[in-house]
């Protein structure tokens, strides 16, 4: 499956069914993890069952330091 | 007590969590300047290194409130976006409004600024608008029902300190809602010149995380504005030409 993943095009496996799956395939320790899925921006209680598919677009966000 | 959209904080320091030269140095400095609000930015997660450190495992979330800002936005569109991407963190509703209008001065654009804060407001979150020391920008801002102003004392990281005292006192004069000092501030002096002014707080960033020894600076800071507030609560003398003989005159043949 071809995904848009903060801008970048890559290739993740097919088993991959949600945005919980998804951020446990990038093994991303941090717990605030933000997604916005086709500019749609998601709450934390979606991750599990919003669904990605093929040329779907999304955006991995974290918080950063700043002023 | 500092007073945001019904929320009391103790603190009159708003620390930015930016450029500091390492976690452990943020940390001992966010717990020596004993801020309660803290600034931060959302960013595209790197997904090929996951196991990079996260600034918020050094925070203590539950004692702190988050005040994201919304760096990077140059269109009020854009600022509306970051806003709401901070808050389906489920972690914050305040926002520091900060859309740039100027690459080289940092200076707030002023009209999307009164539209993102307008928009902002409409969604129900607590909007703190980063603005110019413009006056009249000021009391519009405070009119859609932002829940506090933040003009800057002069252009983001210069270290400059107020370089517009009597805007920044116009300003305060006429401010139903918090007046926070935000960026420019350099030294305590500029902080605590800021609270005698009459500001109801400073945010302030580079000054410490950039300074030789930040944590120290952070101290510096914290006393600085608690000064700078009592001076202004006790309000202090006029200035007068001449002098004024502080010893009395009576019983000088001894």
């Amino acid at each position: 499956m071809n995904l848009r993943v903060n801008g970048d095009l890559i290739t993740v496996p097919e088993e991959i069914k949600t945005i919980t799956e998804l951020i446990k395939h990038f093994q991303i320790q941090n717990p605030v993890v933000i997604v916005e899925h086709n500019h749609m921006i998601l709450e934390k209680e979606e991750h599990a069952k919003v669904k990605v598919s093929d040329g779907d677009t999304i955006e991995l966000v974290q918080f950063v330091g700043g002023g | 007590m500092l007073t945001i959209n019904g929320k009391q904080f103790k603190s009159r320091l708003l620390l930015g969590t930016g450029k500091y030269p390492n976690f452990d140095i943020q940390k001992k400095a966010v717990e020596m300047a004993e801020s309660e609000i803290l600034t931060f930015t959302v960013r595209r997660m790197n997904i090929y290194e996951p196991s990079q450190p996260n600034f918020l495992e050094n925070i203590d979330i539950d004692r702190v409130s988050l005040l994201p800002n919304t760096a990077g936005a140059k269109t009020a569109e854009e600022a509306v976006r970051h806003a709401k991407l901070a808050r389906a963190s489920g972690l914050c509703d305040m926002i520091k409004v900060e859309v740039i209008g100027c690459n080289k001065t940092l200076l707030p654009d002023p009209i999307e600024t009164l539209k993102a804060t307008e928009e902002l407001l409409k969604e129900g979150f607590t909007v703190l608008p980063y603005t110019s020391d413009d006056v009249v920008l000021a009391r519009k801002l405070e009119e859609l029902g932002a829940h506090a102003v933040m003009p800057g004392a002069s252009p983001i990281g210069s270290g400059q300190g107020i370089i517009n005292p009597l805007n920044l006192s116009f300003i305060i004069e006429q401010s139903k809602v918090p007046v926070i000092v935000d960026a420019g501030i350099g030294s305590p002096t500029d902080a605590a010149y800021a609270m005698e002014l009459g500001a109801d707080a400073v945010l302030l960033n580079t000054a410490v995380s950039r300074a030789k020894d930040p944590v120290k600076m952070a101290k510096a800071m914290r006393l600085a504005i608690e000064a700078g507030r009592l001076g202004y609560e006790a309000e202090r003398i006029p200035k007068k030409r001449t002098a004024t003989a502080s010893s009395p005159m009576e019983g000088m043949s001894i």
